[in-house]
């Protein structure tokens, strides 16, 4: 296939499939959870509470400081990929045209530039995140093949973004096609691995905010 | 008339050696060679016999010969029409009918395996390809015909290159590129829809100059003139980099000149010298006029999308597909959450109270 | 003897609800929680991450309650849980685990891995792997009524001491008086003088209360080790007793799970909400100290720290008032590292004090504390739950230290006016 077809398959019908999938595999992932149900707590809630299960689905993207400390090097890979991450996604002008396209909505974009050093900020903090599963003993402990899996399909999206853009490795077509291409193996892999969290985690975090603020407890 | 040289024409045109010069050094810094090659530019093309040049049109519009033709003062491109042997080309040609077939055949018999053969318009094959048929014979056939005695071949426009317009979506015909059929000659594709005059005349000169193609890319094309993006060439970059577009062909964006990625530019995968070189004489290119580069020098640029969508958008509506994916996971979504339920009430049911005789094996 | 892996995978399938799935859906294995944990972080040891002893519920999720997990078992691409995976798994489901809830706090995609682990006991509990110190702990408290084997003589016993010292009656079984207390088994034999305390403080400020002869137990064994029929069992004899009594309200001692299993898992337990409230003794006596009711006199001036419990003050949302009532009777409080819902566990409750099995891993995990202490220089820790108290002087021995504990409620009395 010539870089134009492998362009014109990865923006046609690669992209349909690979929607379709993502979204069949994040519906699929919410009936599991929902169709669980909760028992009702019979137990009556403080009246006044400082916690919610909203108040948590916020902040608790905020670390407690002893927390920070312990953890420091997880928190800042963690905050520099994550926030880099969905800057370079949502403020690169292309970006938010393929947004617009499907779903009408539309912001300012940012300069190309900055947006291109905040993609490798956030493929160094992947690298660092990487070596670190690798080399601290819990991490490595805890991971396995869905870990590396995730790492590696999240990793492609912003590396050849970065080499599309600098021209680098192939020529500009074909590594706009590897591009796209990436984003749509990451669209159909994140179903079946721990990136399901993009999405249950605002669940997990209300249920955890809900438990504790009918304690009283602020989590 | 296939013996004078170049040189001998232009005399007797009245182009001076100095005018004749200035060309080659054009042509020498448009091929991309060090400035020091002029000289030897000139020397070749002094020398250089008019060879036979055959040009054949299949499925085309003709946009690729009025873009090389249409021009009203003597142009530089016009003088390398001086310097071939235009043997025969159905728009241009005196001749009609058998006459006009006869002329090809003979020039394609006296020039046999020396002639540059010339193809714009693509070739249909659907059906053995009865779709386009001149004097009785099919393009394909006649396309073979005349490649089997060419010393090279030029595809002049996206449609021989590429395949182009009749190429696209559903192609009816058909319709493929030269490079396609023929696999045994060498092939220079010169697309563009159409390309621009100068682009031709400069592979046609490097042909010329040193009998040999110049350096093409992996689609064939000269890497001279195709080597780069339009975007990587594109006067108004800066305002890509800094986020400055025009979002409609009349807002004020559009009257600075902003970027116009978001009316549908592929100047970024469009590889051609518009930005550059430019047309006519160097007046303006279409995004120079406002417009977005369609990427008409591209395969397949007639299937990519709207010309009025980004680059970055999908070709084809994605809603189809949404509902699929939906769709599915309701119904596997309700099997499972019906499975599940049944599951826990079984174990509850299951369930028999627990007594401390139970905490031990 | 019924205990089975049969009767263990079934209590795992009831156990499993949305909110668990949503947390297993959500672990990014980043391993925070193991920072937050202090099995973890005095061991070094891997293996008492936090999200790492749900191991096999979560397995049992996947394979029966996924699409995928179900296909994959379908297809035999799965392997089932074993007997032998959920002994492995009991040292680190019971021993270095308290449900302090400390990991519930610090994981930041929101897992409530305590709610996890108090789950999972349900299913290990059942499975027979329950450790042998918590299995007799509770059998003593279904047979006896006490996990220490504390029965009514023995309570009655340090009714009359108490009596003598303070010069007060002690209410037992009045009927329609406002409060009912209940005591735990380890303040009945370690800490009476809880009891006397109560008697002074309730009579200065005119609280009308009482104990009742048929729940006088407020720990309860079945939630420790996991297993709700058995804590039903339990807790419903507080309810019963207090409802005959016709109280309005319950006072739960200083003891942390005690609190959890009467004030926040009760209802749950029993299917219905309670016709009394319940209130922590500290709540009670913040609320009198509100009132005008609670006027002390005289402050400690040496300096004192405070130990949140865990069950108290994190999962418990008794957070201030501990700290406003030491206000009154210290002049020189210091907050640990960590204070408040932050604090970290005494390494001893969750059932670990009842466990042997435990007892080197909990010594070791109590350096934190000892850190705690060492990095504030006091030598008194004040706290709130008896169990935590009998843990702390438990590690304080051990490493030698020289910080004495002394129980909240106790101080309070001690310098009420007169």
């Amino acid at each position: 296939m010539d870089a134009m077809q492998l362009l014109l398959w990865a923006r046609g019908p690669a992209l349909g499939i690979a929607f379709a999938i993502f979204l069949f595999g994040m519906l699929l992932r919410l009936f599991e959870i929902y169709s669980l149900g909760r028992n009702k707590d019979l137990a009556p809630p403080r009246s006044h509470s400082p916690g919610s299960g909203w108040r948590t689905v916020v902040m608790r993207s905020f670390s407690a400081k002893s927390m920070l400390k312990a953890s420091m090097l997880t928190y800042v890979t963690g905050y520099t990929f994550h926030i880099g991450f969905f800057v370079v996604l949502l403020f690169l002008l292309p970006h938010i045209e393929l947004i617009r396209s499907i779903t009408g909505l539309h912001w300012p974009a940012l300069p190309t530039p900055f947006i291109d050093l905040i993609a490798v900020a956030s493929i160094i903090a992947l690298i660092v995140a990487l070596i670190s599963r690798v080399m601290n003993p819990v991490k490595r402990f805890l991971s396995g093949f869905g870990d590396y899996l995730a790492w590696a399909v999240t990793l492609l999206p912003l590396l050849t973004g970065y080499l599309a853009y600098h021209h680098l490795l192939l020529d500009y077509t074909r590594m706009l096609a590897m591009h796209i291409l990436s984003v749509e193996l990451l669209l159909v892999v994140i179903p079946f691995t721990k990136l399901t969290h993009m999405a249950t985690l605002f669940i997990a975090r209300w249920y955890n905010g809900d438990w504790f603020a009918r304690k009283g407890v602020a989590s | 008339m296939a013996d004078e040289t170049l040189l001998d024409v232009l005399t007797k045109r009245g182009i001076s050696r100095r005018a004749f010069l200035k060309f080659c050094a054009a042509a020498t810094s448009l091929m991309a060679l060090p400035p020091s090659m002029a000289s030897a530019v000139a020397e070749a093309l002094m020398q250089a016999r008019r060879p036979s040049v055959i040009w054949l049109s299949f499925q085309e519009c003709t946009g690729c010969t009025e873009s090389l033709t249409r021009s009203h003062s003597p142009t530089l491109e016009s003088l390398i029409f001086d310097a071939i042997s235009l043997d025969y080309h159905e728009t241009l040609i005196a001749a009609a009918g058998s006459a006009a077939e006869a002329a090809r055949e003979n020039a394609m018999k006296e020039a046999y395996g020396k002639y540059l053969l010339l193809v714009d318009g693509s070739v249909s094959t659907k059906d053995g390809g009865i779709y386009s048929t001149v004097a009785g014979k099919t393009n394909l056939e006649t396309l073979k015909e005349a490649a089997a005695g060419a010393a090279a071949i030029v595809a002049v426009g996206t449609c021989s290159s590429f395949g182009g317009l009749p190429h696209a979506n559903p192609n009816p015909t058909g319709a493929v590129p030269v490079s396609d059929i023929i696999k045994n000659k060498p092939i220079i594709n010169v697309p563009g829809c159409p390309p621009i005059p100068v682009v031709i005349t400069g592979v046609l000169t490097y042909y010329l100059t040193f009998g040999t193609l110049p350096e093409l890319d992996d689609l064939g094309r000269p890497k001279a003139f195709y080597g780069e993006s339009i975007h990587d060439r594109c006067y108004r970059r800066p305002f890509y980099d800094q986020g400055k577009f025009a979002k409609s062909f009349d807002d004020e964006g559009a009257r600075n000149g902003w970027c116009l990625f978001e009316l549908g530019c592929k100047g970024p995968i469009t590889h051609n010298a518009c930005a550059t070189t430019k047309w006519n004489q160097g007046t303006s290119f279409p995004i120079q006029s406002g417009h977005g580069c369609l990427g008409c020098s591209e395969p397949n640029f007639w299937d990519a999308g709207s010309f009025y969508q980004a680059l970055s958008t999908p070709i084809q509506p994605v809603t189809a597909a949404l509902g699929i994916g939906v769709a599915a996971a309701a119904a596997a979504g309700i099997g499972v959450a019906l499975a599940n339920r049944s599951t826990k009430a079984d174990a509850k049911a299951h369930h028999q109270t627990v007594t401390t005789n139970d905490l031990e094996k | 003897m019924s205990a089975s892996l049969q009767k263990g995978l079934n209590a795992l399938r009831e156990v499993m609800d949305a909110p668990i799935a949503s947390f297993f859906s959500s672990c990014v294995h980043c391993g925070m929680c193991a920072d937050a944990c202090l099995f973890f972080t005095e061991t070094h040891d891997p293996k008492y991450t936090p999200i790492h002893k749900l191991e096999p519920l979560r397995r049992l999720w996947k394979r029966d309650y996924t699409l995928f997990g179900r296909l994959g078992k379908l297809l035999g691409l799965s392997k089932p849980l074993s007997d032998e995976e959920l002994a492995q798994w009991s040292p680190l489901v019971y021993d270095s685990c308290t449900l302090c809830g400390r990991c519930s706090l610090a994981c930041p995609v929101g897992n409530d891995i305590t709610y996890m682990v108090r789950k999972m006991r349900e299913g290990m509990s059942v499975a027979g792997h329950a450790p042998e110190g918590m299995i007799s702990a509770t059998k003593r408290t279904i047979e006896i009524g006490s996990p220490m084997g504390v029965k009514l003589p023995a309570l009655q016993a340090q009714i009359r001491a108490q009596e003598k010292e303070t010069g007060l009656t002690i209410p037992i079984d009045v009927q329609g008086a406002d409060y009912m207390a209940v005591l735990s088994s380890m303040e009945i034999i370690n800490f009476p003088e809880y009891l006397g305390a109560l008697a002074k403080i309730f009579h200065k400020a005119g609280v009308s209360w009482t104990l009742s002869s048929e729940a006088f137990e407020a720990t309860n064994s079945g939630i420790q080790i996991g297993a709700s029929d058995i804590a039903r069992e339990i807790v419903l004899r507080i309810v019963t007793a207090a409802e005959k009594l016709r109280v309005k309200h319950v006072i739960s001692p200083e003891c942390g799970h005690a609190f959890t299993a009467l004030r926040w898992e009760g209802p749950n337990l029993i299917g219905r909400p309670y016709h009394f409230s319940v209130v922590h003794i500290l709540e009670l006596l913040d609320e009198l100290r509100s009132a005008g009711k609670l006027k002390t006199v005289g402050k400690e001036d040496k300096p004192l720290t405070f130990h949140d419990p865990c069950q108290l003050v994190r999962r418990g949302g008794v957070v201030q008032q501990p700290r406003t009532l030491l206000g009154d009777v210290a002049t020189d409080f210091r907050e640990m590292s960590d204070p408040g819902i932050l604090n970290w566990c005494c390494g001893g409750g969750g059932g670990v004090s009842a466990n042997e099995r435990a007892d080197e891993l909990r010594l070791t995990a109590f350096k934190r504390k000892k850190t705690q202490l060492d990095e504030l220089g006091v030598h008194t820790m004040v706290t709130a739950c008896a169990n935590c108290r009998i843990m702390l002087e438990d590690g304080l021995e051990h490493y030698n230290m020289n910080v004495s504990v002394v129980g909240l409620t106790e101080l309070i009395a001690n310098h009420l006016e007169e």
